[in-house]
């Protein structure tokens, strides 16, 4: 274990940053929501009357075949890259704490990259559906899985802005030790948005 | 309203970096052990081993996603080290949101089952 600089913060009765308490209230909160998001699309799985489906091939009445929807190659790169991406942020957090600019710099660099990754894997994914013929209004699997990782996407996108407005920040020399809370907050999001792919990726992806 | 400042008494020392790159390759690991069990189950690599894991797919699924969720908790987020309190406020909501899951699934399950045919 290492001992780090922590940012000094005024007293409070828990003797906990108020902001830190905030982030993780935020994030107590971000639970219910992605629970109701991932309830809904359970409640609906398999209840689709017409293709596309997500794992089983599907011939409409007038004749048309649609191939399964997923492809979990490319969504398993997605989900590598996004934990990868969870141990570039501590690795660039404990730079910011250590007061090491140029691993703070590269590491929440390779973080931002692996989620600009997987923001782009999933507009491609959804881009693929679409000319595959699933809709947003096509059936109850296309509503409940466009609404379920679309919301987790756009999570991720505000990550990505979050952690480039603070690699700006450490590559203009304004992310000192002192204010290493400041990426620490982030980088609780962006764990966050991981644990919750954590669940998306076998409940939506692998579990028929 | 007190102006001073102090430092927090309640939060730890992180880990190092060596055990952040531990928990990364459990969890790669744990990663790669989930689409196997789905490529071996379900996948093109399907075979004689198919209908006796299929009972076990989802559970074992559920499984592994529990163990990477926990190290990342515990780990990159920091809750082993930090103050409870963080760790009250994140698994209170927690145990609420699994349990409106599994309250909504059996609502659904038990409409499915009975309510609709009267």
């Amino acid at each position: 274990m290492t001992a780090h600089a922590h940012a000094a913060h005024l007293e409070t009765s828990t003797g906990l940053d108020n902001r830190k308490v905030a982030i993780w209230t935020f994030i107590g909160s971000e639970c219910m929501f992605f629970a109701t998001l991932i309830s809904n699309y359970l409640v609906h799985k398999g209840k689709s009357l017409v293709g596309p489906f997500p794992h089983e091939s599907w011939t409409s009445p007038t004749g048309q075949h649609f191939e399964p929807i997923f492809e979990i190659p490319l969504v398993t790169l997605g989900t590598a890259l996004l934990l990868f991406s969870s141990l570039f942020v501590v690795l660039a957090l404990s730079g910011a704490q250590r007061g090491n600019r140029k691993a703070l710099i590269g590491w929440l660099g390779a973080t931002i990259a692996c989620g600009i990754f997987f923001a782009g894997m999933q507009v491609y994914e959804f881009t693929h559906f679409v000319h595959r013929g699933l809709g947003f209004t096509t059936n109850l699997f296309g509503s409940s899985f466009y609404t379920l990782t679309g919301f987790h996407g756009t999570h991720v996108a505000i990550g990505v802005l979050w952690l480039s407005t603070l690699w700006v920040d450490a590559l203009r020399g304004k992310l000192p030790p002192q204010k290493s809370l400041n990426l620490e907050m982030a980088a609780l999001y962006w764990h966050f948005v991981d644990v919750v792919w954590i669940i998306i990726f076998p409940v939506v992806y692998l579990i028929k | 309203m007190a102006s001073h400042v102090t430092t927090d008494a309640h939060e730890h020392a992180h880990p190092t970096a060596g055990l952040y790159f531990k928990v990364g390759l459990v969890l790669f690991v744990l990663t790669a052990l989930e689409v196997g069990l789905y490529e071996i189950t379900y996948g093109e690599r399907a075979g004689s081993l198919a209908p006796t894991l299929k009972p076990f797919f989802v559970p074992l699924l559920l499984l592994l996603s529990a163990a990477k969720f926990a190290l990342v908790a515990m780990f990159y987020m920091h809750l082993k080290q930090d103050s409870k309190l963080f760790t009250g406020v994140f698994v209170f909501p927690l145990i609420i949101a699994a349990f409106i899951i599994v309250a909504l699934m059996v609502l659904q399950a038990y409409h499915f089952a009975f309510a609709r045919s009267g």
